[in-house]
């Protein structure tokens, strides 16, 4: 208790924003022992799993399961064997393919939804608009998993069960409150001002919206984008409901359900696929990083 | 709708009846509002209203069902395994929140200090947060291999075990494996939200109680919690939710096995809804976790209100 009690505190000290603080009273070998050893301890533990999926993908099989003759932790001879088979002798580039279409399409159609919305609760400034705001907030507390029995039922009967339509139109129920919630709080930061310039002289609501509002919202557009898009990559509960066939299959759920075959796991195979199908969200995440950071920040802050 | 807003008057002297429709409030937010509006109430405000309906009914994959009343709940009600998955869940959100919050802090107060590479390291910190929950929760099956746990060999080496640890195989070891896992998948979120909320404390707060004599715990008792509190009120409300509803580590890790020791409610009605085709009994089960979302929601909601009143703030 003694240690972990002295370590918060001690890490309280200084918020080191722009200023320095109080930093510069603390002495090196203290620094070392309550901030870089705990933080190597979280950075090692976080990221282990995903050096382990990357050297298991990259093993061939004799040495994944003989660590006597073979160092586990690295893999002595490297091969593409598996990202070979995945890509050429399993259905997973259609996967791929279908966890793209499928991501793009709710993420346009939430963005689309979310913007009209977000701008009339917070710009058109309706009677009862808050109330609408906080049924939206509201909306994005409703977790998937109550939802996925009825949804099911509903697919079936409109017929699109087991196509990618019924994810496109289903990812939207946890998009549209998300994205909205965030153009809200984008909208809000921008000022008020410029729309009333505007309103003398003489422009519509959507000549405001798609001349004025749009053009400033790049950012937080670019944002809510992301993080939708991520969001629906994602999505786990759904894919595997609504989807039976192999063809129309996502990438997390085409992984765990086709790649393991009774007993015999295909661990290479397996860790390769799951390394394939995290990089094209980690890719995206490394080149919008501040903005995905300010969505989830900004998502919980309002 | 874009005709209607578009219409432009042919005299600025007399506002044509189109142009002061177009003008009129209440019809412009009805139309902004529309597209989100039909996709919500038909993709979620319906869906949870059949949800219920659908628990009260004993629906069958492949056959509509009829009324039943409460016999779903009451055969749940006897049920001694969806009791066992109502206690698995509350333990597992219970444990798990703590865990997730007291690391999470801890990590966003070292992330708040001066250190080299900072933004580098705050995006590292992030990944598991972002990549798929169950690709990585497939790497995990792996570290947690009955037989080829790279843990398990590791400790082995040092001497600290001499048979691999059954992580997944075991009752007990099954439950602390996967409230771990799920803690570190929680924690970047609730250490990055942290972070953004620390970083709004001035420095002169504490160099001012510094000078006043205060230690560092009294600093942080007394101005960095206080401070915090408001974000940690929400950040903790999603983290509550979204560990209690949690289902794609429990199914890809366990299934829920062994023993039913890590069912949670929502992996029990998937497995009686979908595999087991038992659509009204599963949509019991998962209308019986809303009153416990709502108890959670409320809880936070009221003790956000009295903390933004303690600060002076608005609303």
């Amino acid at each position: 208790m003694a240690t972990a009690t002295d370590t918060a505190s001690t890490t309280a000290t200084h918020h080191a924003d722009e200023s320095v603080g109080m930093s510069y009273l603390d002495r090196l070998p203290r620094r070392l022992v309550v901030i870089y050893l705990p933080l190597a301890v979280f950075v090692f533990v976080l990221l282990f799993p995903f050096y382990w999926m990357t050297v298991t993908a990259l093993k061939p099989n004799v040495e994944l399961t003989n660590f006597t003759d073979y160092s586990p932790f690295w893999p002595q001879n490297p091969t593409l064997r598996h990202i070979q088979y995945l890509l050429f002798e399993t259905s997973y580039p259609g996967w791929l393919w279908n966890t793209m279409l499928v991501a793009i399409g709710s993420t346009i159609l939430s963005l689309v939804a979310s913007v009209f919305a977000a701008y009339a609760i917070e710009r058109v400034r309706f009677q009862g608009s808050r109330w609408v705001g906080l049924g939206i907030f509201l909306a994005y507390l409703v977790p998937p998993s109550i939802l996925f029995i009825p949804l099911a039922v509903m697919v079936f009967r409109l017929g699109i069960y087991d196509t990618r339509l019924a994810l496109i139109f289903t990812y939207p129920t946890f998009l549209i409150p998300f994205c909205t919630w965030l153009l809200m709080g984008y909208f809000r930061s921008i000022p008020y001002e410029l729309e009333e310039c505007a309103l003398v002289d003489g422009a519509s609501r959507w000549q405001i919206l798609t001349r004025i509002l749009l053009p400033l919202s790049v950012p937080g557009l670019i944002s809510a984008g992301i993080f939708a898009f991520t969001l629906s990559w994602n999505e786990f509960i759904y894919a595997l409901t609504f989807i039976q066939s192999s063809e129309n299959k996502t990438v997390p759920v085409g992984v765990l359900t086709e790649l393991v075959r009774g007993d015999v796991y295909e661990w290479g195979a397996l860790m390769a696929g799951a390394l394939l199908g995290s990089l094209p969200v980690v890719l995206l995440y490394s080149f919008f990083v501040d903005y995905y950071v300010s969505s989830m920040t900004g998502a919980v802050k309002e | 709708m874009a005709d209607a807003v578009l219409a432009r008057p042919a005299a600025p002297a007399a506002p044509s009846w189109g142009e002061r429709l177009a003008q009129s409030r209440g019809l412009v937010a009805v139309l902004f509002m529309l597209p989100a509006a039909i996709f919500l109430f038909v993709f979620l405000t319906y869906p949870l209203g059949l949800g219920v309906w659908l628990g009260f009914t004993d629906t069958r994959i492949g056959r509509s069902g009829v009324f039943v009343g409460l016999e779903n709940y009451e055969s749940l009600w006897n049920d001694s395994i969806f009791w066992l998955s109502v206690f698995n869940t509350v333990l597992y959100t219970t444990v798990a929140s703590i865990l997730k919050f007291g690391l999470g802090l801890w990590l966003a107060l070292i992330l708040n200090e001066r250190l080299p590479f900072k933004a580098f390291i705050r995006a590292i910190v992030l990944l598991p947060w972002v990549v798929p929950t169950v690709l990585s929760a497939i790497a995990f099956w792996w570290i947690y291999d009955a037989q080829f746990s790279v843990i398990s060999w590791s400790l082995m080496k040092l001497g600290l075990i001499s048979s691999p640890i059954n992580f997944l195989g075991d009752p007990n070891n099954a439950r602390a494996t996967v409230i771990l896992t799920n803690v570190w998948r929680g924690i970047p979120f609730v250490a990055i939200t942290l972070l953004a909320g620390l970083q709004t404390i001035s420095p002169s707060l504490h160099e001012a109680a510094t000078l006043d004599g205060a230690t560092p715990w009294q600093r942080f008792r007394s101005i960095t919690l206080p401070m915090l509190s408001p974000l940690i009120a929400v950040v903790m409300t999603f983290s509550v939710l979204f560990t209690f509803t949690d289902f794609q580590l429990i199914y890809v890790l366990t299934r829920g096995g062994p023993l039913n020791a890590t069912h949670l409610m929502a992996t029990l009605s998937f497995q009686r809804a979908i595999p087991g085709g038992q659509l009204g009994e599963g949509a019991a089960i998962a209308v019986a976790m809303i009153p416990f979302l709502l108890s959670a929601i409320l809880f936070s909601y009221f003790g956000l209100q009295r903390r933004r009143w303690q600060q002076g703030g608005t609303d």
